[in-house]
């Protein structure tokens, strides 16, 4: 896919949480095609601890509106300096960067979208895209206490969300992988998003259940291109980079056999 | 329109501007993004004879206006070069240069020896200064007699234009320059990344697997740009100069610092486009200044 440098307009930026805003862009011109799991690499101003652009995932491209949404989480100074953008003001955006996840290739298909913290983003407009070809997906979101479940009526729009927080505040009680859905149900395949625990127990949940599984990796990366051979992982293929050759692997491929 | 045209031994480029090994992969990922053919040259990632498999994650912490790498060389070696990659660079209307490294003065001449058979890759760049593998690399570009042995045996083996990218992890960098020169170099470029270091405080360990890397970045570029100057004076051969490169007045002064032509590292992480800017902006600066060529300006400092 065609990669673009462009200075893109925020529209918007809402608070969703004390530590997560959500930015809404967009351009005079139409934005260019993007896949669900890919993601876009911002530059930084004004923020002179961040020097290398960051790795945003995509969380929605509304092509009605011409939006594209990041969920970007408020942790580092670069970040919170994103969070703090006003309308109007232009945001330098590499895009769009990586492969993106296996879509469903029949409406039956049951996809199971398993995300945890910030790492639903991506899930979203997955989750979007499959509705939109008429396979309703499952999600299953995870988080540590109510408050820090994110979008969750955005993506009641989509598909079924089943939810669990470690405190029990809302959903069922415990990591996602304890959720008495995934004891219940049979999927064709998962995709999961967000921290690197999480993500390793629902690849070992998919080996036992005998699912396929696509994960999404964060490695710290600096071009986003595939030039730096910076933020690669271990693989079947040797090392292989996450910016290009992902982020989305099958865990088949990758050496998670904890 | 100034006369942006430079020539480095024999190796004629459009202009002075090119783009540093490791950080611009072949061209083809930035294909999409400027026109590859708008700059002077284009250095390809490091190749060796054997395959290579480079250091474990993580190989990258990012520093006060800079970063640090330990990639460590990854590469599929010079066959897979050969058959799989040059097909599909050999076209790109520019110099591509191929960033050539090894672990003994056999191994650099033997890879070197393969790519002097390419057509269309007018010149090596000889990398006896990567500090981030064990083997070889940073190991020759230390001392005089390590730096002259990998050149002399490369020299007797490819007969198009020599760079040789030298280390700044040194006491005396034109000494080096002087030995390399001595040898047969055509050129030099410089600097490497200089060796650094970074800990995480909380967990008690360091940021890179290997726990050292290479610094790079506009931290760097003072340094880079005195070295340049240094090692200007020292040699006849004509030098290349990186370290810290981001736009145009940075490129200028490396010219100005006595370097005949410039390369753009870890700034095409930053923009990607980056190397047509520097080219632009050298050239306003020169009409600004009613220069007919960069070449008025190349070592005007003494």
């Amino acid at each position: 896919m065609k990669k673009y440098l462009l200075d893109l307009t925020v529209q918007r930026v809402e608070r969703i949480h004390e530590r997560y805003v959500l930015i809404k862009l967009t351009d005079n011109k139409p934005l260019p095609e993007m896949l669900p799991g890919q993601f876009v690499e911002i530059r930084v101003d004004g923020s002179p601890a961040t020097f290398l652009r960051r790795p945003i995932s995509i969380n929605f491209v509304d092509t009605k509106a011409n939006e594209l949404w990041l969920l970007v989480a408020a942790v580092g100074d670069g970040t919170r300096k994103l969070a703090q953008m006003q309308a109007g003001e232009k945001l330098n955006c590499l895009l769009p960067l990586g492969n993106g996840f296996t879509m469903p290739q029949k409406k039956e298909e049951r996809i199971l979208l398993v995300g945890g913290g910030v790492g639903v983003a991506p899930l979203l407009y997955m989750g979007a895209q499959m509705s939109q070809m008429g396979c309703e997906p499952t999600f299953l979101l995870g988080a540590r206490t109510a408050k820090d479940l994110l979008m969750l009526d955005t993506f009641r729009k989509y598909g079924r969300v089943c939810v669990t927080t470690e405190d029990g505040s809302e959903g069922e009680k415990g990591f996602v992988t304890n959720h008495s859905l995934l004891q219940e149900e049979q999927f064709d395949r998962i995709a999961t998003c967000g921290p690197t625990p999480m993500m390793k127990a629902v690849a070992r949940y998919a080996r036992q259940a005998n699912t396929e599984c696509e994960v999404s990796l964060e490695n710290l990366m600096a071009c986003g291109l595939g030039a730096c051979l910076c933020c690669v992982e271990k693989t079947t293929e040797g090392n292989l980079c996450v910016c290009k050759d992902g982020p989305v692997f099958n865990i088949r491929k990758l050496l998670w056999q904890d | 329109m100034a006369r942006l045209d430079v020539k480095i031994g024999n190796l004629s480029l459009k202009n002075p501007v090119m783009t540093a090994s490791g950080t611009f992969g072949y061209g083809l990922e930035f294909a999409d993004l400027m026109p590859l053919d708008g700059i002077g040259g284009i250095i390809v990632k490091g190749t060796t004879l054997n395959p290579r498999e480079g250091n474990d994650y993580p190989r990258m912490a990012e520093t006060a206006s800079g970063m640090l790498n330990c990639v460590g060389l990854q590469n599929k070696g010079v066959d897979y070069f050969c058959e799989h990659i040059y097909p599909q660079i050999k076209d790109i209307d520019t110099n591509m240069i191929v960033n050539v490294s090894g672990s003994s003065p056999d191994d650099y001449a033997e890879c070197a020896a393969r790519i002097d058979a390419l057509e269309k890759i007018p010149a090596i760049e000889l990398n006896i200064s990567c500090p981030n593998v064990k083997d070889g690399g940073m190991a020759f570009g230390v001392t005089c007699a390590g730096a002259s042995s990998v050149v002399k045996a490369v020299r007797e083996r490819y007969h198009k234009t020599l760079i040789v990218k030298l280390s700044p992890n040194v006491t005396n960098i034109a000494e080096i320059a002087r030995a390399v020169e001595a040898e047969g170099a055509d050129s030099v470029s410089l600097i490497n990344t200089l060796m650094g270091m970074a800990i995480d405080i909380e967990k008690r360990k360091t940021l890179l697997s290997i726990n050292t890397g290479g610094l790079s970045g506009p931290a760097v570029k003072p340094v880079a740009l005195r070295m340049v100057w240094q090692v200007a004076k020292a040699v006849k051969i004509p030098v290349v100069g990186l370290g810290g490169i981001c736009c145009a007045k940075d490129a200028i002064e490396f010219l100005m610092a006595g370097a005949t032509a410039i390369e753009i590292g870890t700034a095409n992480f930053l923009d990607p486009t980056v190397s047509i800017k520097v080219r632009d902006g050298i050239n306003d600066w020169l009409d600004r200044h009613g220069c007919q060529s960069v070449q008025e300006i190349i070592g005007v400092i003494d």
